[in-house]
């Protein structure tokens, strides 16, 4: 009996996650020293210091913990206690608004950098020195000119996502098919009219491969950007947790940013698909 | 002075960078309704001179003067049907045809540009393929396409620039049956590059030979003797057929590399050449040097 290709895989994956989860549980499950204490102070101490209990959360008790997020995932009780599907709500808005905002500006002024020379030679120095830019390091000028914290975490976002977007575009725009536009130019074709007919269904997969790029990022930099500004999201979630020391809802906040990303991706993949063009 | 359909006077090209203009000097007309090919290898400019044509390039010295008015740009009375058909991928066979006819009519209706593209689809025998991509279609369709969508504009003349070369000879010949077909049924005034001797023999009138470039120049004009009911079944079995090919092929193999203009040429007025000989009825009007 033959196995498809699909399905092996698949045996595979399934195979390397029970490896994977046995060696942790295993690593985590072992008893450490223990020593004799005052019952009273062994109370403060908790079970990693009376037991001997791993401080490390094994697969048991991180799974124990997503079963509770997933369980309630939207409850609010005051600022510090949100669950998980509302501080992953507070960073996808962010992302969207930023990313949002990115594209407003990105794709408009990569048609123009594309279409004319002269501001691709002229806004080329701007661009290379601001591209390699943490966009993190914008954070204390966002700060201190926005004078909100949530906005500027926006801001951080908008600043991250227009640079991929923006020299996909001017490239995508620049290299449109010569021919293409000869047949635009021989049926007379208006400046609106070729823009919209022909250069931007000719450069739309390439855009939005630069879209995809930059939603990646952006969903990278949300994080570091809420463990920064704080409040919500679930990047304070993540340094939240860390203080409280919850090992195991830091865990779990890392694979639901991991699941959250990848969604994030294939969207932007499932857009690019809808509108290549086979050639 | 010119009194022809396209008037190709004194026309020059050269590329910056370059000392050697590709051609210069070229002079040729071309009348109402017929059929001409240039002809000659690659580099001496054919292309360009169709660009130039076209409204796509602009010629370092001369011009073209079509329908009585200098080319000064792209035209829809200038339809191009490009080497490599250049269909927008990204729309449907339909669409493509209805791109250039709504960029004719931009006032029509709807449904009245569709029915019009529709029935430049079906004379290059399409029909029932409207809705396809392009990528889902062979060379000989796309280039089928690329024909309907040329003429649904109804222009004045159709320029074509090798559009066949990419194809195989037996779609290479179908869409020459095709073409004679359309020309026949329209009139329409064609300019043709090829390389292909046998295409040029059976579909135009006259044909153009280039020199080789740098510096090319028009040698002269050969008038296609053949009668005007040829067909590509029977074209190698006409009396006149091994003169004229010979002639083309002893141009291109040898002539064309070290052309010396013969004493009384005039690159105003190429000669015109007969390689059998002249029949009543054909080349009148044409001969600019037996006119003066």
């Amino acid at each position: 009996m033959k196995i498809s290709f699909r399905l092996r895989a698949a045996i595979v994956s399934v195979a390397l996650l029970v490896a994977l989860l046995g060696a942790w549980h295993i690593a985590t499950s072992g008893a450490g020293q223990t020593q004799a204490m005052d019952p009273e102070y062994a109370k403060l101490m908790g079970l990693t210091a009376t037991q001997g209990k791993s401080a490390m959360p094994g697969p048991l008790d991180v799974g124990a913990t997503l079963w509770k997020h997933l369980a309630d995932p939207f409850y609010v009780k005051g600022p510090n206690d949100q669950g998980i599907g509302v501080q992953l709500g507070w960073s996808i808005l962010r992302v969207a608004l930023g990313f949002g905002l990115a594209v407003l500006v990105a794709v408009p002024l990569g048609f123009l950098i594309g279409l004319s020379p002269l501001f691709r030679q002229a806004l080329d120095p701007f661009i290379q020195v601001m591209r390699p830019v943490s966009p993190l390091a914008w954070m204390p000028l966002a700060l201190y000119t926005i004078k909100d914290s949530a906005i500027s975490s926006i801001f951080v976002i908008f600043i991250c996502s227009i640079w991929p977007m923006l020299t996909n575009t001017a490239f995508a725009v620049a290299n449109v098919r010569k021919e293409w536009l000869n047949v635009a130019r021989t049926l007379e074709v208006g400046t609106f009219r070729k823009i919209f007919r022909v250069i931007l269904p000719a450069a739309a997969p390439t855009i939005l491969t630069g879209m995809r790029i930059s939603i990646s990022i952006a969903w990278l930099v949300i994080v570091a950007a809420e463990m920064l500004v704080g409040g919500t999201g679930i990047g304070y979630f993540v340094w939240n947790e860390w203080n409280n020391l919850s090992i195991a809802n830091v865990i779990n906040a890392i694979l639901f940013i991991g699941v959250i990303g990848m969604l994030l991706d294939q969207l932007l993949g499932f857009l690019t698909r809808l509108v290549t063009y086979p050639e | 002075m010119s009194q022809h359909f396209i008037s190709v006077e004194a026309l020059k090209r050269q590329f910056p960078g370059s000392d050697k203009a590709v051609f210069e000097d070229l002079w040729f007309g071309v009348e109402k309704g017929e059929f001409v090919c240039i002809i000659g290898h690659s580099g001496c400019g054919k292309t360009t001179v169709l660009n130039i044509l076209a409204g796509l390039d602009t010629p370092s010295d001369g011009a073209i003067i079509f329908d009585g008015k200098a080319v000064e740009g792209p035209s829809l009375d200038r339809a191009v049907v490009f080497q490599g058909h250049a269909l927008m991928p990204w729309m449907s066979v339909l669409d493509n045809v209805l791109f250039a006819v709504q960029s004719r009519w931009p006032a029509w209706p709807k449904a009245r540009a569709i029915e019009h593209a529709r029935k430049y689809i079906a004379m290059v025998g399409l029909a029932g393929a409207e809705a396809k991509r392009p990528a889902q279609l062979s060379g000989g369709m796309k280039q089928r396409v690329g024909i309907a969508r040329a003429l649904s504009t109804e222009p004045k003349t159709l320029l074509m620039d090798e559009p066949f070369s990419a194809l195989d000879a037996l779609t290479r010949g179908t869409l020459q049956d095709e073409v004679l077909r359309l020309r026949a049924a329209t009139n329409l005034t064609v300019f043709m590059i090829t390389h292909d001797v046998d295409e040029a023999m059976l579909l135009a009138d006259r044909i153009v030979l280039m020199t080789n470039g740098p510096g090319a120049r028009i040698a002269e004009i050969l008038v296609n003797t053949l009668p005007k009911d040829r067909s590509r079944e029977t074209l190698h079995q006409l009396p006149d057929y091994y003169p004229i090919r010979n002639h083309l092929l002893d141009f291109l193999v040898r002539r064309s590399k070290a052309f010396t203009p013969p004493a009384g040429w005039d690159a105003r007025k190429p000669p015109h050449v007969y390689a059998a000989a002249p029949k009543a009825g054909l080349g009148v009007g044409l001969d600019g040097a037996a006119a003066e």
